[in-house]
C-alpha cells in the first residue's frame, strides 16, 4: 500500500517530539526537517515539499503551538491539516456533460495504465450509473494496442470502436463519435497512444482531438511510482491540452506514492481515481482527507469503518456477544471471523487500513498470505462438528487427522490451534471492553481515541454476527 | 588514472593519445542527442544553484541536497554526496559557491566510478548452446517493447532468435509481442491468453533446443514487487528454463521506467530476491530529465544497467556505456580551466564537443 514509508518517517519523527512536554522552536525545527526529507524521499516533488515545510512550520512556530497543552498533538494536526490542503479538499466527482454523450478522453506516457483505466472507467460507469459507454480505439501506434482495447471490451461486454491502425487518430475518434450518437451511447471513453509530454507531433495530435470533439474530462494518467518527474509530466500535458483531473495507477504497489502529494499542487487539477490492482473493478474514488490520514499513519479510519459497516451484519454480532459472555468462542466462531475478513478483501490491505498497522514493524514479518486463510478454513472445515464446538477434543491423534484431511502438515494444525486460542482470549478481553490485550498484539499500534473507536465497533460487530447465525443454527435443528 | 580526470580530458581534449574511435563515436552522439533534456536540467540545476549562494553555508547544502534528489540522484546518494561535501568544504576552507562547482561534480563523478568500478556492463552469451533471457518487470516499464528491440538487434547480427510470450494476463500483450515477431521476422511462441506462463516458456525453452535458435528471449507479465505470488510465479519460470537448459537463463534483466522514482530501488531489490536479477534496462530515458536514477541504481544497488531505451525507433535501444552516460550527463559542468568556470558554460562545451568530434583529432589519435 502506498504511503507506508512515508508514514514511518513522519512517526517517528513526530514521535520525538511527542516525548516532550513543550516544544521549542528549535524542536519544531528539528522535526520539519525530518519532515522534509521523508516527503522528498517519497518522491514528493521539492517545490511542493518547500511550500509545504515553510506552512507547516510558520504555523507550528506561531503561539497556538507552543503556548498549548499538548503541543504533540497541534503539530501534527497542522500537518494533517496541510497535507490534505495539498492534495485537494474533497473528492471531485467526474464531470458530466449536459447532453450525452460525455466525453472523456485518456491521456499520459507510455506504460501509464491508460488503457486499463479506460477499461476499469468503463466498469465502473457501468455498475455505479448504469452507463452504456463506448470506447474508442485511438492508439495506433503501439502494437496490438486496439486488440487490447477489444480484449478489455469484450470482458467488459462494451462495445469497441475501432478502424485498425492504418488511421489518422483524429478520424478514429471522429468516426467514433458518428457511431456514439447512432447508438445513443451516454459515456465516450477515447484511449490515446502514450507519448511523452515533449514530443510536439504527438501533443499535437491529441491538441487535435480536443479541438475535434471537446472532451467533457480529460485525464491524465500517471503511475504512482512517477518520481520527480511527474510535475513535469502534468505540466507539459496541460500546457497543451485541458487536463480537467488526474488517474493514479499502481497504487497498490509499495511505492510511496508521491505523486499524488505533488500533482495537484503544481498543476491545481484534481485527483479523481487511483487504480489499486490488475483487475478491472480495482479503481477508486480518491480521497484526499483519507489518503492524508493514511500517511501520519493514522489509517484509513473511515474507510475502514464503511467496509466493516456494509460487510458486517449487526444481528449475528449481538448473537457472539452472549456466546462470548458464556466463554465459548468456539471453532464456528473462528471459522466466521474469517469469512467476515474475506468479504472484506485482502486481508493485509485491511490490516493496513487499521491506525498505526501500516507502520507497525510487526505488520512487515507477517506477510499475509490470500492462500493463508484458505488453509486455515481447510483445517477447520476437516474437524468433527464436536470438535469445532468443543476444541479441547483436539488430541495428538485427531490433530493428525486433520492434516491428512486439510493437506497441511500436522505444525500448521497446531499453529491454527494456537492461533484459535490467542483469538478466543482476545474476543473475551474485547467484550469486556478491555483493549490491553489488543494493543499488546499490535504493538504499540493501535493508538488515539480514533484507533480504539474501531476496535470496539469491530468487536461490537462480531458479536452481533454471531447470534444470528446460532439462532439459525437452532431454527435448523427444530 | 580516475573516471573523473578520464571524462575531464574528455571534454578538454588535453590528452590527443586517447582514442577515439569512430564507432564510439556515434554512440557517444546517440547518447548526446538522448540525454539532452537530462543534461540541461541537470547543468541549468546546479548553475542556479551556484547564482543563488554567494557563500557556502547550512542553507546551501539545503538547496544542494533538494536539487540532487530533485534529480532523482536517490536520497540516499544525495545525503551521502552532501556529506562528503560538507568535510571537503571544511577541510579546504571553502568560502565561495564557485569553488565548490568543481568539487560537486568531481564527487559525483568519483561516486559513480568508485561505485561502477567492476561492474559488467555487456551481456552475457552461453558458451555453447542456447542463451536465454528473462526480463521481468513492473507494469507498464516497457518490457515488452524492450524485448522487441532486442530481437531486432540480435537478428540483424544473424543470429537465430526466439521469443516467449509468457505475458498471458494483460489483455493484448500476446498479440503485442507477435506484431514485434511479425516486424522483426523472428518466430514467437505463445499459447493462449490466461493459460499458466511456466508452461509457455516450457515450450519456448523446448522449441529453442530443436530449432538449435541461438538466443531466447522471454517476456514476462508485468508484476508489482509487493504481490508474493506473483513473484513466486517468476521463480516457477526460472525454475521451468534451468530444468532444461542448467546454465540459463544466462541474464535475468529488470526493465526499469527511468521516469521511476524511488520505487525503483525497492523493484530492484525485490526483483532480485526472487529472481537474481543480473543487469537492468532502463527504458524512457529520452524522456526524463532525470538521469540521476542511474547514479542512483549504481550506489544503492550494484546491478549493471546493461541497456538502455533512448527512444522509439526499432534501433533506439543502446548497449549502456557508463562513461559515456556520465558525459552526456555533466557535459558542461566540467569547467576545462579554472577561468571557464564562471563564464558561460554553453558555447564553452559546443566548441569543445565540435573539438572532439572532428575527424582530425580523431586521425591523430590513430598515429
Amino acid at each position: 500500500m502506498a504511503f507506508e514509508s512515508l508514514s514511518e518517517r513522519l512517526q517517528n519523527a513526530i514521535g520525538k517530539l511527542r516525548k516532550k512536554g513543550k516544544v521549542s522552536e528549535a524542536d519544531v525545527r528539528e522535526m520539519m526537517r525530518e519532515v522534509r526529507l521523508a516527503l522528498l524521499e517519497a518522491d514528493v516533488n521539492f517545490t511542493v515539499v518547500k511550500d509545504f515545510v515553510k506552512k507547516v512550520r510558520d504555523r507550528a512556530v506561531g503561539a497556538e503551538v507552543l503556548d498549548s497543552l499538548s503541543p504533540a498533538q497541534q503539530v501534527i494536526k497542522i500537518v494533517n491539516d496541510e497535507l490534505t490542503k495539498t492534495m485537494g479538499d474533497a473528492a471531485v466527482p467526474l464531470n458530466k456533460a449536459p447532453h450525452i454523450p460525455t466525453i472523456i478522453m485518456m491521456v499520459g506516457l507510455q506504460g501509464a495504465g491508460k488503457t486499463t483505466t479506460a477499461g476499469k472507467l468503463a466498469n465502473y460507469l457501468m455498475k455505479t450509473q448504469k452507463a452504456r459507454p463506448l470506447m474508442i480505439a485511438a492508439d495506433v501506434y503501439r502494437p496490438a494496442a486496439v486488440e487490447q482495447l477489444k480484449t478489455i471490451g469484450q470482458q467488459l461486454d462494451v462495445p469497441v470502436f475501432d478502424m485498425g491502425t492504418d488511421h489518422d487518430p483524429v478520424d478514429i475518434v471522429k468516426q467514433g463519435m458518428v457511431q456514439a450518437d447512432l447508438q445513443k451511447n451516454d459515456y465516450v471513453i477515447i484511449d490515446t497512444a502514450g507519448r511523452l509530454q515533449i514530443d510536439d507531433k504527438l501533443m499535437t495530435e491529441l491538441a487535435n482531438i480536443e479541438n475535434e470533439v471537446h472532451p467533457t474530462e480529460i485525464l491524465l494518467t500517471v503511475d504512482a511510482m512517477t518520481g520527480q518527474a511527474a510535475t513535469e509530466v502534468a505540466e507539459g500535458f496541460n500546457k497543451r491540452l485541458n487536463i480537467t483531473g488526474v488517474v493514479l495507477t499502481k497504487l497498490d504497489g509499495d511505492t510511496r506514492g508521491g505523486a499524488a502529494l505533488s500533482i495537484r499542487e503544481v498543476t491545481g487539477k484534481p485527483i479523481k481515481f487511483t487504480g489499486q490492482g490488475e483487475k478491472l473493478d480495482q479503481l477508486d474514488v480518491f480521497y484526499p482527507d483519507r489518503m492524508a490520514n493514511r500517511i501520519l499513519g493514522m489509517g484509513d479510519m473511515l474507510s475502514l469503518i464503511e467496509k466493516a459497516q456494509t460487510d458486517y451484519d449487526e444481528k449475528q454480532a449481538q448473537e457472539m456477544a452472549d456466546k462470548i459472555k458464556e466463554n465459548s468462542f468456539d471453532f464456528n466462531d473462528f471459522l466466521d471471523q474469517m469469512d467476515q475478513i474475506q468479504n472484506m478483501g485482502p486481508i493485509d490491505e485491511i490490516m493496513k487500513m487499521i491506525p498505526g498497522m501500516a507502520n507497525n514493524p510487526a505488520m512487515k514479518n507477517m506477510n499475509i498470505q490470500p492462500k493463508d486463510l484458505d488453509h486455515i478454513k481447510a483445517i477447520v472445515y476437516s474437524m468433527t462438528p464436536k470438535e469445532r464446538e468443543n476444541p479441547d477434543l483436539l488430541n495428538a491423534s485427531r490433530k493428525r487427522r486433520l492434516a491428512g484431511g486439510s493437506g497441511r502438515p500436522v505444525q500448521e494444525v497446531n499453529r491454527v490451534i494456537k492461533q484459535f486460542d490467542t483469538s478466543k482470549k482476545m474476543m473475551q478481553q474485547m467484550s469486556k471492553g478491555n483493549m490491553n490485550g489488543m494493543e499488546q498484539m499490535f504493538g504499540n499500534g493501535v493508538q488515539g481515541r480514533l484507533g480504539k473507536m474501531a476496535m470496539h465497533s469491530m468487536a461490537r460487530k462480531q458479536k452481533k454476527r454471531k447470534k444470528k447465525r446460532l439462532k439459525n443454527a437452532k431454527r435448523f435443528k427444530s | 588514472m580516475g573516471l573523473f580526470d578520464k571524462i575531464k580530458q574528455a571534454f578538454t581534449g588535453n590528452k590527443p593519445e586517447e582514442k577515439v574511435p569512430e564507432a564510439q563515436q556515434e554512440t557517444t552522439q546517440k547518447y548526446d542527442a538522448g540525454l539532452k533534456k537530462s543534461r540541461q536540467t541537470f547543468g541549468e540545476k546546479i548553475n542556479a544553484l551556484f547564482a543563488n549562494f554567494r557563500t557556502v553555508d547550512e542553507a546551501f547544502f539545503d538547496d544542494l541536497e533538494e536539487m540532487l534528489i530533485e534529480s532523482d540522484v536517490g536520497y540516499e546518494t544525495a545525503l551521502q554526496i552532501s556529506d562528503a561535501l560538507r568535510e571537503e568544504v571544511k577541510l579546504k576552507n571553502v568560502k565561495r559557491t564557485d569553488e565548490v562547482s568543481q568539487v560537486i561534480v568531481q564527487k559525483l563523478v568519483d561516486i559513480y566510478g568508485e561505485a561502477g568500478e567492476k561492474e559488467d556492463n555487456t551481456l552475457h552469451y552461453a558458451q555453447e548452446g542456447p542463451t536465454v533471457f528473462l526480463f521481468v518487470g513492473v507494469n507498464g516499464a516497457g518490457k515488452t517493447t524492450t524485448v522487441g528491440k532486442l530481437a531486432h538487434r540480435l537478428q540483424s547480427q544473424g543470429k537465430k532468435v526466439l521469443l516467449a510470450a509468457a505475458d498471458t494476463f494483460r489483455a493484448g500483450a500476446i498479440e503485442q509481442l507477435q506484431e514485434w515477431g511479425k516486424r522483426d521476422q523472428v518466430p514467437v511462441i505463445a499459447s493462449a491468453a490466461g493459460s499458466d506462463p511456466a508452461s509457455v516458456v516450457y515450450d519456448a525453452v523446448e522449441a529453442t533446443i530443436a530449432q538449435q535458435a541461438d538466443v531466447l528471449l522471454v517476456d514476462t507479465a508485468g508484476r508489482l514487487q509487493n504481490k508474493v505470488n506473483l513473484m513466486k510465479e517468476l521463480e516457477k519460470i526460472k525454475r521451468v528454463i534451468q530444468k532444461e537448459l542448467p546454465n540459463a537463463p544466462q541474464e535475468v534483466l529488470l526493465v526499469l521506467d527511468a521516469t521511476t522514482g524511488q520505487n525503483a530501488l525497492s523493484q530492484a531489490k525485490q526483483f532480485n530476491e526472487t529472481t537474481q536479477v543480473s543487469g537492468i534496462v532502463l527504458t524512457k530515458l529520452d524522456g526524463t530529465a532525470k538521469g540521476g536514477i542511474v547514479l542512483a541504481i549504481r550506489n544503492e544497488l550494484h546491478i549493471p544497467v546493461k541497456l538502455v531505451g533512448l527512444g522509439e525507433q526499432m534501433d533506439d535501444l543502446q548497449d549502456f556505456k557508463p562513461d559515456e552516460f556520465v558525459y552526456g550527463l555533466f557535459k558542461g559542468l566540467i569547467a576545462p580551466s579554472k577561468a571557464a568556470s564562471t563564464e558561460d558554460l554553453d558555447p564553452v562545451h559546443t566548441t569543445e564537443a565540435n573539438e572532439q568530434t572532428t575527424p582530425a583529432d580523431t586521425h591523430d589519435a590513430e598515429k
